[in-house]
């Protein structure tokens, strides 16, 4: 294995975070918001440049040896420059949307865009790892970076407060992981997912169970899963829009195919160990996402109960145990970033006169009369979200609930889909108000071109035109989930 | 000899010290007596052969926490004469909470001397006793197999900062800052005027 290679296969990683580097030696130079938004556009091109390099690693289904670096630490297969693709997506969208919020609060700084690009950086080493160290300093890149940027507002008090909470409850989360791993590793003797997939086959012993459970814990939390979801609305209430955005996507594609690797590569052979608890904790997150809901007020609180109620079917995938399975959750993922890059910059549309955020659902009453192309793209998402047939979102939730079906887990799909039946009122419920209540007369400001563009490009893909992708998507993904089994 | 010597200083020393530092009436006493003890256990890893760890317990505990500690103690007005006040009244609490954790102790022991866990091999990936010393074996790892790790490690610490800075620098407005550039480009005849003014008369500057 020699360096070249290495360094070959983790150029990704190697750019984001020169980039990240330079850039911040930039912005000690930098004044005013001009060259905040420069160094905000030179990201979003680090994070293209990124993406194009990965293309090939996804396209070729690159798997196995050919894709292992540093002697079985880091792994570029396609399964990860699949991940890898949806998460620079979506760190872009809220890159490109972040500027206009910031500078609104008279708070843009080229940080930002630099703690994205890290955060980036370390969601890399996440997906790749195939070790358990390389998992958890990915991890915790993520994390640290991501803490500051919920309390990125810092003069405003509900950031503040969501960045101690998040920083607080993270914390504690990653302790029970790295306990779980302690576990698993003194079982298991070694750190390398090769290695414990190799010692842990046949009867599996209650203490490596235990490391088993507590990673799972650990993991749940970084994806708020319930009964681990407890901060989701509260940070993602407080955190700014573009943060939140940033929070409901790209670190929640980067953990929930750590989970899958984890899950499959080195516990692969006891599939029967972890099954029940994913099958639990999919069915818990479904229902809480469903009925926490409902009695919210406030639409960034209501997206984070959608977006645990969207783990929750994401989770259904993994509970497959198939590549079928797990392909389908890399389809549902891929519509799951769409959706919630369109609903956040909807959000983020939604401005009164002066241009403070919208956030309540009673401000948003009529808006279809003053705001029509806005107030469409909207219920498009909403529609799409509660998985309502001419719309993409209801395909990702086909796909799922057909692999758990042909993995002969009948119950919990029938279990799902009437669960998501309660989902659908609140989304609904917000397509009425929008449509069919007195006009608040409230949410009539104006938005730049780049919001328009974003929400634009979301609601094509979310629209029925998406399903012209589902070959294309089915492919990739199936190439990416087979990358993922071909060790085991 | 001198071994055994060493280690029954050390230890003693440990013990004495780890004992003062709850004694002890004044907190700062406290922590210097936390920084001796750690010195000694230092000096007792030096002894099983961990020198690596004797130096991590010097850097991060003595350099670090202990020095966090002190800054807390200092920094803080903390009247822990009235913190002690409760001492009786938590006695018993504290005293459940000291058996608990010897009955947790003893369990632990007595399920190790049972044998009944069985733990993983481990794969030769940890460096052996064949070593020169355990610095280096950490050392060859770390710089060898686990490079891309120490690295990613470090961009993690530089996020950290740029978070702390992040989160607390601003910038106030109406400070005086120093300029050397201006303080060493002043000329002694921009500096300074010679006047002679007249009796009776003010000086104009």
């Amino acid at each position: 294995m020699s360096w070249t290679h290495s360094l070959t296969l983790v150029a990704p990683e190697e750019l984001l975070s020169v980039t990240g580097l330079v850039l911040l030696l930039a912005s000690a130079w930098s004044r005013g918001q001009r060259d905040a938004r420069a160094i905000t556009w030179l990201s979003v091109l680090a994070l293209a440049i990124a993406a194009i390099i990965v293309v090939p690693a996804l396209c070729g289904g690159l798997r196995g040896d050919a894709a292992n670096a540093f002697d079985g630490l880091y792994s570029g297969d396609s399964f990860a420059a699949f991940a890898k693709l949806l998460v620079y997506a979506a760190a872009g969208a809220s890159l490109l949307i972040a500027p206009v919020f910031f500078e609104k609060a008279r708070s843009m700084r080229p940080e930002y865009p630099v703690l994205v690009l890290f955060a980036v950086a370390g969601m890399g080493m996440m997906v790749s790892a195939t070790n358990l160290l390389t998992l958890y300093v990915g991890l915790e890149l993520n994390s640290l970076a991501a803490y500051v940027l919920a309390a990125f507002l810092r003069n405003d008090q509900r950031s503040a407060e969501a960045g101690l909470k998040y920083f607080v409850l993270g914390a504690l989360a990653s302790g029970i992981l790295l306990f779980g791993m302690s576990l698993t590793y003194g079982f298991a003797g070694t750190t390398s997912f090769a290695g414990i997939a190799a010692a842990l086959t046949g009867d599996i012993s209650t203490g490596a169970l235990f490391g088993l459970v507590f990673m799972l814990a650990g993991l749940a939390f970084k994806i708020s899963a319930a009964p681990f979801h407890m901060w989701t609305p509260d940070v993602y209430e407080g955190a700014p829009t573009p943060v939140t955005m940033f929070f409901a996507s790209a670190p929640k594609v980067a953990a929930l195919a750590l989970t899958m690797r984890i899950a499959i590569v080195p516990f692969g052979a006891q599939t029967v160990a972890w099954q029940q608890i994913v099958i639990v904790v999919s069915l818990m997150s479904i229902i809480i996402g469903a009925l926490g809901a409902i009695g919210q007020s406030n639409l960034k609180r209501l997206l984070a109960y959608s977006s645990i109620n969207n783990v929750g079917f994401l989770l259904i995938g993994l509970a497959a145990a198939t590549p079928a399975g797990v392909g389908a959750m890399l389809v549902y993922l891929a519509i799951y970033v769409a959706m919630t890059v369109g609903g956040f910059v909807a959000l983020l549309m939604l401005k009164d006169v002066d241009g403070n955020q919208v956030e309540q659902i009673d401000q948003i009453a009529g808006l279809s009369r003053e705001r029509k192309v806005l107030s469409l793209c909207f219920a498009m998402v909403m529609l799409s979200l509660a998985g309502i047939p001419p719309l993409f979102g209801f395909w990702g939730k086909f796909v799922v609930f057909q692999a758990a079906v042909a993995a002969d887990l009948l119950p919990l799909a029938i279990i799902g889909i009437a669960a998501s039946v309660i989902g659908a009122f609140y989304y609904l419920k917000v397509v009425k108000v929008m449509y069919f209540d007195e006009p608040a007369g409230v949410a009539l400001g104006k938005s730049d071109w780049v919001h328009q563009a974003l929400l634009l490009l979301a609601a094509l893909i979310i629209s029925p035109l998406g399903y012209l992708l589902t070959k294309w998507l089915s492919d990739l993904s199936s190439l990416a989930a087979g990358a993922l089994f071909a060790g085991t | 000899m001198i071994t055994v010597l060493a280690f029954y200083l050390f230890a003693t020393l440990t013990v004495l010290a780890g004992a003062v530092t709850i004694l002890a009436r004044n907190p700062v006493h406290s922590v210097l007596w936390l920084i001796v003890a750690f010195f000694n256990a230092a000096g007792l890893m030096v002894l099983v052969g961990a020198e690596f760890i004797a130096m991590l317990l010097v850097i991060v505990y003595v350099g670090a926490v202990a020095v966090l500690f002190l800054f807390v103690v200092m920094m803080l007005d903390i009247d822990f004469a009235q913190l002690r006040a409760g001492f009786v009244r938590n006695f018993p609490l504290g005293l459940l909470l000291a058996v608990v954790l010897l009955a947790e102790m003893g369990i632990g022991i007595g399920a190790w001397s049972v044998g009944g866990i069985k733990l993983g091999t481990p794969d030769g990936s940890a460096p052996t006793g064949a070593a020169a010393s355990n610095i280096e074996a950490v050392g060859m790892l770390l710089y060898s197999k686990y490079l891309f790790l120490f690295e990613a490690a470090g961009v993690l610490l530089l996020v950290a900062m740029v978070g702390a800075i992040v989160l607390t620098h601003r910038q106030r407005s109406g400070v005086r800052g120093q300029n050397i550039g201006r303080q060493i480009a002043r000329r002694p005849d921009e500096a300074t005027v010679n006047v002679k003014p007249e009796v009776g008369q003010g000086v104009t500057l």
